[in-house]
């Protein structure tokens, strides 16, 4: 197993100076993430329009993976419909955990931004850390901005 | 027995430094995985072959359940059982093997104490002390009994050093003061708290002093007797035992007033739907069918201890820790979670720019076993206002040689993420 699978040149650049780090001044969702076993923490911010995302940005502490995803996130679901958001994670989550999940072909491309951190599914102790921040997106839409518990695999 | 000839080839019981490498070979994991370089001893220690084999060669030859049968076997299983206690005794200093009660581990021994002296001995508004090294097993025991009790939690600071804060804390004991439940040594820094000084103030404010001795136990002489403190507990596994077996050492008189915490077999005199009658101490404290084979496994890790000299594990840990610090700190961008001047066995490291956790993964690649995270004790990582750590920790095994591995390891994780790299 090559460790630059895993740590791509993409991935170290989104850990090192993540995309969309900072807090949104009237976010319309949010959510805290937690993975209480490494301490990652990571806070989802949303606007929506309708069901379309139309700013989203985090903030938070964590690994270079956990840090990456959530930045790469917040530019692939930029401007999508909350339908097409879901897609993408399930395609997303389906890709490292082994399940698969397909993707329809008008998001092939997020689908291909996204494909730099599959690398993970080489390390099933380092699988939380990629979709922890998906999963706190996912709890700041249901949860409508009050504080929900977010789980992870 | 080929395996004792082979105990006594790296024994030196004079106490002079042994030679490590002759440890190594008596630990089969290291023949099994040759390329592993293991550095999360505090985590659990890896298991001698003493061990493994004299708990094996106990189920072939006199196991049968204890304090029970009459036949012959049953009395050999016992003796057994009762000489691990024997063991234990000699090995901590205790005044009587009476002292000694078999738990699963130290988790268990601390809420042991919690549960059975606690209701009994504490009121609403009295104080139990512990400080802020602990870790969540010397935490959430006594959340639980001010949650039960209207007890209150107080938390003795650590300086900016690292060291637990002697002024601090003598400034927190006052009438109110029942119980200080501290560690020995933090399980995070290393730090080696200066537990002598701890018991004299807490027992001038006649308060009663609990030691965690986890990560002491497997590194320092520990004498119950001359430390004078009232509890002390531990778990079999850090200190090259097995697994489900652990040690809550309380002075007699105290385990004579407590009343048992938990009910059935082993701890009971008389039975009668009417009344029941409790054994005496340790056996009150023992309900139901002990794990006897960890007992033996626990007396067997000792006694290897033993045979290598208490003194010189803790100059081989000492020398080791001043080895990995010189190491560590040569390299640019790394840097020591403070210790207090005192760290022993364990240290916590960060690399700039490098997450602890791609740390781990990092050094995983290179067959480094390294643990990352908060090692159980989130309230130390908010004071150090650190999400995670990194953390090396040694054990008797350990080698200059798996030092200098961690800092290759370390060089390669700068480079893979180019940072400060030489
Ligand atoms: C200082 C300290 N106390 C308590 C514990 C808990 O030990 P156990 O899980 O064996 O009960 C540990 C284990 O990590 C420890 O390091």
């Amino acid at each position: 197993m090559d460790l630059r699978d895993l740590y791509q040149d993409i991935i170290l650049d989104h850990g090192r100076s993540p995309r969309n780090f900072r807090a949104l001044a009237a976010p319309s969702h949010f959510a805290h993430g937690h993975n209480p076993l490494c301490g990652d923490k990571v806070t989802i911010f949303l606007r929506l329009e309708g069901d379309r995302i139309v700013e989203v940005s985090f903030e938070g502490k964590g690994c270079a993976i956990s840090t990456a995803s959530a930045s790469l996130m917040t530019e692939v679901v930029l401007n999508k419909t909350l339908a097409e958001a879901e897609a993408l994670f399930g395609h997303f989550h389906g890709t490292v955990t082994g399940g698969g999940g397909d993707l329809p072909d008008a998001l092939a491309e997020e689908g291909e931004r996204l494909q730099p951190l599959t690398g993970v599914k080489a390390y099933p102790t380092r699988v939380k850390c990629a979709t922890l921040a998906w999963h706190t997106l996912e709890a700041a839409v249901k949860g409508g901005g009050l504080p929900v518990p977010v789980k992870t695999e | 027995m080929t395996l004792l000839l082979e105990d006594r080839a790296a024994s030196r019981p004079d106490g002079a430094a042994f030679d490590p490498m002759a440890v190594r070979r008596q630990f089969p994991i290291f023949g099994r995985n040759p390329g592993l370089t293991f550095l999360d001893t505090a985590a659990s220690a890896q298991k001698p072959r003493a061990v493994i084999d004299g708990m094996a060669e106990f189920y072939r030859t006199d196991y049968a359940n204890v304090h029970r049968g009459v036949y012959g076997l049953s009395a050999r299983s016992t003796a057994r059982f009762e000489a691990a206690r024997e063991t234990v005794a000699r090995f901590l200093n205790a005044t009587d093997a009476s002292e000694i009660v078999f738990v699963r581990g130290a988790t268990e021994g601390i809420n042991l104490v919690a549960q059975s002296w606690g209701p009994a001995f504490l009121r609403p508004g009295d104080q139990v002390v512990v400080s802020e090294l602990e870790h969540h097993s010397n935490i959430v025991p006594w959340q639980m009994l001010r949650q039960r009790l209207g007890i209150e939690l107080v938390v003795a600071p650590i300086g900016a050093d690292g060291a637990l804060d002697l002024v601090a804390f003598q400034g927190l004991l006052g009438p109110r003061t029942r119980l200080v439940a501290m560690t020995h040594l933090a399980n995070v820094t290393g730090h080696v708290v200066a537990v002598e000084a701890v018991v004299r103030l807490a027992h001038a404010h006649g308060a009663l002093v609990l030691l965690d001795g986890c990560q002491a136990v497997p590194r320092l002489p520990v004498d119950v007797r001359a430390l004078d403190c009232d509890f002390y507990v531990f778990s079999g596994h850090k200190c090259y035992g097995p697994t489900g077996i652990g040690v809550l050492y309380a002075k007699r008189a105290l385990l004579d007033a407590m009343p048992p915490w938990q009910g059935g077999g082993d701890m009971i005199r008389t039975v009668s739907f009417a009344e029941t009658t409790y054994q005496d101490a340790p056996q009150r404290f023992e309900a139901g069918t002990p794990d006897i084979a960890g007992a033996i496994g626990l007396a067997l890790a000792l006694d290897f201890m033993d045979g290598l000299g208490r003194a010189a594990i803790r100059d081989h840990e000492a020398a080791l820790t001043r080895y990995a610090e010189a190491l560590l700190t040569e390299i640019p961008g790394v840097g020591l979670v403070a210790a207090g001047g005192s760290r022993l066995g364990a240290l916590s490291f960060l690399v700039d720019g490098i997450h602890p956790h791609d740390l781990a993964t990092i050094f995983d690649q290179h067959d480094v076993a390294v643990r990352a995270g908060h090692h159980c004790a989130q309230p130390l990582m908010d004071r150090l206002d650190l999400p995670a750590t990194a953390r090396a920790s040694f054990g008797v095994y350990s080698t200059e040689a798996d030092v200098e591995r961690l800092a290759e390891a370390i060089r390669a994780a700068q480079k893979l993420f180019g940072v400060a790299a030489r």
